[in-house]
C-alpha cells in the first residue's frame, strides 16, 4: 500500500500556484501598506511607515458611508430574504425547484447590466417618473404644496445605492437561509407543537434560532461584497456616493495613483473580511454547502 | 414543513421575484427598441442586433470573455481536481492549512484579490522590464518586455476558479469508499488505472459541477478582470463598465438578451437531459 502515498503529489503544482498567486499578492499588499510612498521600498532606510493608515483618517466619511450603506443593505436583505426563504421551504418540491431556478437565473446575467437597467427605471425621465407624470402625481403634489416638482431625484442618492446592492445580493441571502430551513429537523417542530407551542412560538423559539447559521452566512455573503463594491456605487450613486471600493480603485487605476495608500485600505478590508469569517465560523457550522449554493 | 402558505405570503414571493426580473425584462424589451433611449419606446426593430455584430469593440470583448472563461475553466478543472485528490490524501495537519489558503480567493472581497494581483504583476513586470533595459544597455541582449494583458487576465481567472473546483470535488472524494482504490489495485490495476477507471467516475459529478461554477464565475467576473487585464485586453463586463461612464448603446441590451437567452436554453437543455436520464435509470432499475 506504499503506492498510495504518491497521491498527495497531485497537489504540488497547485500549492506552487497558490504560493505565487494567492499568498505572494497578499504579502505584497501588506508590504505596500507599511511602505513609505517617498522611499518606495519597505526595506530601504525610513521605508517603514504607518502614514498610510494615518492618512485614512481624512477619508473617515467614506468609511462611514460604506459601512452605513452596507449595513442598511444587509438588513434589508435579511428582512426580504428571510420570509422568501421561509415561504419557499414550505411549498411543494416542484415549486421549490422552480423558485431556485428563478432566484439563480439573474445571477447568470452580468451584474453591471442588471444594475445599469435600474438607471433606466430611476432616471429623471425613467419609468417611475414617467408613470408618476402619467397619473398626474406631480400636478397633484404641486397643487397641494405649491411646489414646482417635475421629477423625483432618485439616482445619486444613498437609497439608490442601497437598492442596487439589495437587488444584486439578495439571492446570496435567500439561498443559505433556505438551505438551512430546509434541513431543519421536523421532529423538533412536531415536538414543540405537541408540547403546546402555537405557531408563533414555534417560529420564534425553534425555527428562527435554528436558522441563525443561515442568516449569519447570508449576512456575510451580502455584507462583504456590499462594503467593498465600487461599480454599483458609481452607477447608482452617479459619483456622489463614494465608497471604500471607489477609494481603492482611485488609488490603483484612477487619478489619485497611490498604491501604498490603496494597499493600506485593502488591508483594512481584508481584516474586515477575516472578522466576518471568524464570527461566521464561531456560530455557524457546516456552512460550506450553503456557500456553494 | 408541509403547511401551506397563505395568499399573502405567496404574493410577497411573487413581488420579490418580480423585483428580481423587472430590470432584466426591461433590458430585453428595449433591446428591440427602434430609438436609442432605454426608457422611451419608439417601435419594434432589430437594428441593435445588426449593429452589435458590426461593433468591433463589443465583439472583441465578447471573444476575449469567452476565450478566457473557457481556457481558465479547463485549466482550473484539471488542476483543481488533481489538487483535491492530492489534498484529500494528505495528513490532516498539512491539509487543513492548505485548505484555508485555498479558501482565501473565495472569501476575500473581489476588489482585494484584484488589487493584490495587480500589485504583484506590476512589481514583477517592473523588475523584469528593468532587468531587460539593463541587459540592453550593458550587454546588448534583449528580451520582450512584459505588460499586463491577456496572460495576466488568464492567470487571475485560473486563480479564482480553482478553489470552487476543489470545493465541489472534495465532498465527492469524501463520499467515495476508500477501499475501492485498494480493491482495484489488488485486482491487478496499476494505481494509474485505479485512478482513471475507479476514482474518476466516482467523483465525476463533483468535477462537472465544479466546472460549471468556475465557468459562471469567469463569465460573470468584472472586478478582478478590471484590475488585472491591463490596457490591452477587455472583457465584456469591462466594456460595459466603460460604456456606463459615457453613454450606453442599446447594443448592450442586445448582447445581454442574447447571452441571457443562451443561458436559458442551456438550462432547459440540462434539465431535459437530466429528467430523461432519471427516467432511463428508473427503467433499468
Amino acid at each position: 500500500m506504499k503506492k498510495r502515498n504518491r497521491l498527495p503529489l497531485f497537489a504540488v503544482p497547485y500549492v506552487g500556484w497558490m504560493a505565487l498567486f494567492v499568498v505572494a499578492p497578499i504579502l505584497m499588499v501588506v508590504l505596500y501598506a507599511f511602505t513609505n510612498a517617498q522611499a518606495g521600498f519597505l526595506f530601504s532606510p525610513d521605508g517603514f511607515t504607518l502614514d498610510n493608515f494615518a492618512r485614512m483618517g481624512s477619508y473617515a466619511p467614506v468609511f462611514l458611508r460604506s459601512f452605513q450603506l452596507a449595513i442598511v443593505a444587509t438588513l434589508v436583505c435579511v428582512l426580504i430574504g428571510y420570509p422568501v426563504a421561509y415561504f419557499m421551504a414550505r411549498e411543494g418540491e416542484q415549486f421549490q425547484k422552480m423558485a431556485m431556478v428563478i432566484i439563480m437565473l439573474p445571477m447568470w446575467m452580468n451584474f453591471l447590466l442588471r444594475t445599469y437597467s435600474w438607471i433606466a427605471i430611476l432616471d429623471r425621465n425613467g419609468f417611475i417618473n414617467q408613470f408618476c407624470r402619467a397619473i398626474g402625481l406631480f400636478d397633484l403634489i404641486n397643487g397641494i404644496f405649491g411646489t414646482n416638482l417635475e421629477y423625483f431625484q432618485m439616482l445619486g442618492t444613498p437609497g439608490a445605492v442601497v437598492l442596487g446592492m439589495v437587488y444584486n445580493y439578495l439571492p446570496f441571502m435567500i439561498l443559505p437561509i433556505y438551505s438551512v430551513i430546509l434541513k431543519l429537523d421536523h421532529s423538533l417542530l412536531e415536538a414543540a407543537r405537541d408540547l403546546g407551542a402555537d405557531s408563533v412560538s414555534v417560529f420564534r423559539r425553534v425555527i428562527f434560532p435554528l436558522s441563525l447559521p443561515g442568516i449569519l452566512s447570508g449576512v456575510t455573503m451580502v455584507f462583504v461584497p456590499s462594503v467593498s463594491t465600487f461599480a454599483i456605487s458609481q452607477m447608482m450613486g452617479g459619483g456622489t456616493q463614494m465608497m471604500l471600493g471607489d477609494l481603492i480603485e482611485l488609488q490603483f487605476l484612477g487619478g489619485a495613483y497611490n498604491p501604498y495608500l490603496g494597499s493600506a485600505i485593502a488591508l483594512v478590508m481584508m481584516v474586515i473580511v477575516v472578522i466576518c469569517m471568524y464570527v461566521m465560523n464561531r456560530f455557524g457550522e457546516g456552512e460550506e454547502e450553503a456557500v456553494m449554493l | 414543513m408541509s403547511r401551506k402558505n397563505s395568499i399573502g405570503s405567496r404574493l410577497f414571493m411573487g413581488l420579490v421575484f418580480f423585483f428580481l426580473y423587472a430590470p432584466i425584462l426591461l433590458l430585453i424589451i428595449f433591446s428591440f427598441n427602434e430609438g436609442t433611449s432605454s426608457a422611451v419606446w419608439k417601435g419594434f426593430s432589430l437594428k441593435w442586433y445588426g449593429e452589435l455584430f458590426q461593433d468591433r469593440i463589443i465583439m472583441n470583448s465578447v471573444y476575449t470573455t469567452l476565450i478566457v472563461s473557457v481556457i481558465a475553466t479547463l485549466v482550473a478543472t484539471v488542476a483543481g481536481t488533481l489538487a483535491a485528490i492530492g489534498f484529500y490524501n494528505m495528513r490532516k495537519s498539512i491539509r487543513e492549512p492548505l485548505m484555508t489558503i485555498n479558501g482565501i480567493p473565495m472569501m476575500n472581497a473581489d476588489i482585494v484579490t484584484g488589487v493584490s494581483l495587480c500589485l504583484l504583476f506590476a512589481a514583477a513586470f517592473g523588475a523584469w522590464n528593468g532587468f531587460v533595459s539593463w541587459m540592453e544597455v550593458n550587454y546588448r541582449l534583449t528580451a520582450p518586455r512584459l505588460y499586463q494583458g491577456f496572460g495576466t487576465l488568464l492567470i487571475a481567472h485560473i486563480t479564482f476558479n480553482i478553489p470552487y473546483v476543489i470545493l465541489s470535488v472534495m465532498p465527492k472524494l469524501k463520499q467515495m469508499d476508500k477501499h475501492l482504490l485498494d480493491a482495484a489495485q489488488d485486482l491487478g490495476c496499476t494505481w494509474m488505472q485505479a485512478f482513471w477507471k475507479v476514482a474518476l467516475p466516482e467523483i465525476k459529478p463533483g468535477i462537472v459541477s465544479g466546472m460549471l461554477i468556475a465557468f459562471t464565475m469567469s463569465i460573470d467576473d468584472f472586478v478582478i478582470s478590471y484590475f488585472t487585464a491591463g490596457a490591452t485586453s477587455s472583457t465584456l463586463a469591462m466594456t460595459i463598465y466603460s460604456m456606463t461612464k459615457k453613454r450606453v448603446s442599446p447594443e448592450i441590451n442586445a448582447i445581454s438578451t442574447l447571452l441571457f437567452g443562451a443561458v436559458l436554453v442551456l438550462l432547459i437543455l440540462v434539465n431535459v437531459l437530466e429528467t430523461r436520464q432519471q427516467k432511463q435509470k428508473k427503467y433499468t432499475d
